[in-house]
């Protein structure tokens, strides 16, 4: 019995090393003279640490350069409109369901006559709020959607907030500005399976 | 003594004295920065250019913060033991000959605060008073962690000073004098600097100065991982800060110490062609004086080397172990310098300079055999999948 157990210690043993093909047996044996006297092996440190004195630093001046975090990156919201300028949002309120911080909050209206340039369908948001310190950037808004009418940017963050006032975003910072369309940058990265796409919602 | 003479005095301890503190300010900043550069990044850089007023504004961080004195704590010795600290830093740069001398008229001062002929115990006994600053402070803050940083500070101290005053004796027995300018003048040849005639009490005296600076490896008495700050845990503000910049003088003064004993001071190659040339063409009181300049950057170009090398060391060695600190220092480097001290006699006896390159050779040959003999390591056999 104890021998199966033995057995089975060094088998997994033997797994662990397989893993990474790093992992070095430890050994406790007597250091020799020059190894008791340090110096080699400190000399040896000092060139290592000073080779990386001259090497390219990794560092990334925050603020003034941004690195660009992927197609993928969940920032800003922005409510889309369409080809035609038009607002697709129709005030269905999924994404307030989906959002698990709720965050969203809407107020839907009637289109009226002479209204079709600024509103696709029918009925639209009247009232479309988000409130900053609530959300999460979890992205399942633009997921619930089924107008792809919010997206969360990834090329934009969120500023960071100061005060309380003004931390509830209205349809004024949503919205997407006529001459400063959103799209993103690389459709060709699939991001998640279930994303839509822009080109799909031409129809 | 003349008023002249007091003047131009004056002026130049007034001038070592905010040099020395300009540095020690200046070495917060380069410790980051080094710190930065051999980790790959790229350190402070946003207050002022190239971060260059970051220690102006640690200092305005320093002074603005609460003093705090812990209710338990003995007021005034803790109030004193930074003072002490500061104290004795400052102090030992005095005798130090920063260069060789400023003539004006008739006068001939020498660039050294004061020229006294046991210079070399002056400093031996300022830096031992200094072990002070940290005792008193450690006990007086009432803390277990910041007395056991204390003790170890002091402990520390004491054993350190024996190897680092042991590896002096064999220079003191080539120079025969305790002064440090004679010292440094008795290196004008460059082969005749001490580094070449007493490699092993260099390396001895260089890993004694890192034990007596409290820095990495032997900086144990600040240990976070064990003592939280060590003997500084309870201080706060600038009582805090003057600590910190008493350690980074310490390291300043020690690094003019080694580039003073072992580095030839304020002597480089072609010293007197140098001299001789600069009289000849701007005449005997300007030459002089721009030589003795010259002289002063060169050696401030050997302690920044030195400062530069305390940094270096800081980020490659690891902390020792504190019986691995004992163990090396009594047992490793006291015999050693007693052998050394021997050898150099024996050498100045038969009079070859060079003598203390034997210890080195048999300890590299030594080394080497023991190394080869050795069983060799069998290479693990990793199951290749």
């Amino acid at each position: 019995m104890r021998a199966q157990t033995d057995q089975q210690k060094t088998e997994d043993s033997k797994h662990l090393t397989m893993l990474t093909n790093r992992s070095k047996q430890v050994s406790n044996k007597e250091m020799t003279l020059a190894e008791r006297m340090y110096l080699p092996a400190i000399l040896g440190g000092l060139a290592i640490t000073i080779r990386h004195f001259f090497m390219k630093k990794a560092t990334i001046q925050y603020p003034e350069v941004k690195r660009y975090l992927g197609p993928v990156f969940r920032g800003h919201h922005v409510l889309k409109r369409d080809e035609q300028g038009r607002e697709r949002c129709t005030a269905c309120g999924l994404c307030a369901v989906a959002c698990p911080a709720e965050a969203i909050s809407m107020v839907a209206a009637e289109r009226k006559k002479g209204e079709e340039t600024l509103y696709r369908e029918e009925k639209y948001a009247a009232v479309y709020e988000i409130n900053m310190l609530r959300c999460i950037f979890c992205g399942l808004c633009e997921e619930a959607c089924p107008k792809q009418a919010v997206y969360l940017r990834h090329d934009r963050m969120v500023p960071v907030v100061t005060s309380r006032d003004g931390v509830i975003y209205g349809k004024d910072k949503l919205v997407e500005k006529l001459d400063d369309r959103y799209v993103r940058n690389n459709p060709d990265v699939k991001a998640t399976p279930t994303e839509p796409t822009l080109s799909r919602s031409v129809a | 003594m003349d008023l002249t003479v007091l003047i131009i005095k004056s002026l130049v301890i007034l001038a070592i004295f905010g040099i020395t503190l300009l540095i020690a300010t200046y070495s917060t900043y380069a410790e980051r920065k080094v710190a930065a550069f051999l980790q790959d990044r790229i350190g402070p850089n946003r207050a002022g250019p190239l971060g260059l007023l970051q220690p102006i504004a640690d200092a305005g961080k320093m002074f603005f913060k609460e003093d705090f004195i812990p209710a338990q704590a003995s007021k005034w010795l803790f109030i004193l033991g930074p003072c002490l600290a500061m104290l004795t830093a400052l102090m030992s740069s005095a005798v130090i000959p920063f260069g060789d001398s400023i003539k004006y008229a008739s006068y001939d001062v020498p660039v050294q605060g004061l020229d006294v002929n046991v210079g070399i115990l002056y400093v031996f006994g300022v830096v031992s008073l200094g072990v002070y600053g940290i005792m008193i402070g450690g006990w007086a803050s009432n803390n277990k962690f910041s007395l056991l940083g204390a003790i170890r500070a002091a402990s520390q101290n004491i054993s350190y000073e024996v190897a680092l005053g042991l590896s002096i004796i064999a220079i003191l027995m080539m120079t025969g004098s305790l002064s440090l300018r004679h010292i440094v003048n008795e290196q004008a040849n460059v082969w005749e600097w001490n580094i070449f005639t007493q490699p092993l009490g260099f390396v001895i005296f260089l890993t004694c100065a890192f034990a007596e600076c409290n820095r990495t490896p032997f900086d144990l008495p600040e240990c976070e991982t064990e003592l939280v700050g060590g003997y500084h845990t309870e201080y706060s503000s600038m009582k805090l800060g003057l600590y910190l910049f008493s350690e980074y003088i310490n390291m300043f003064t020690s690094s003019a110490v080694i580039s003073t004993l072992y580095f030839g001071g304020f002597h480089y190659p072609f010293m007197t062609q140098v001299h001789d040339a600069l009289v000849g063409s701007l005449g005997d009181v300007a030459g002089h004086n721009v030589a003795t300049l010259i002289g002063t950057v060169v050696l401030f170009a050997k302690i920044f080397f030195f400062i530069f090398f305390f940094m270096w060391v800081r980020w490659t060695v690891p902390r020792f172990r504190y019986d691995q600190l004992m163990n090396l220092g009594w047992k490793s480097l006291i015999p050693l310098s007693i052998l050394n001290v021997i050898l150099t006699g024996a050498g100045l006896l038969y009079n070859i300079k060079y003598a203390t390159w034997a210890i080195v050779l048999v300890m590299v040959v030594l080394g080497a055999t023991n190394a080869i003999k050795a069983p060799r390591r069998k290479p693990v056999a990793v199951p290749q999948v």
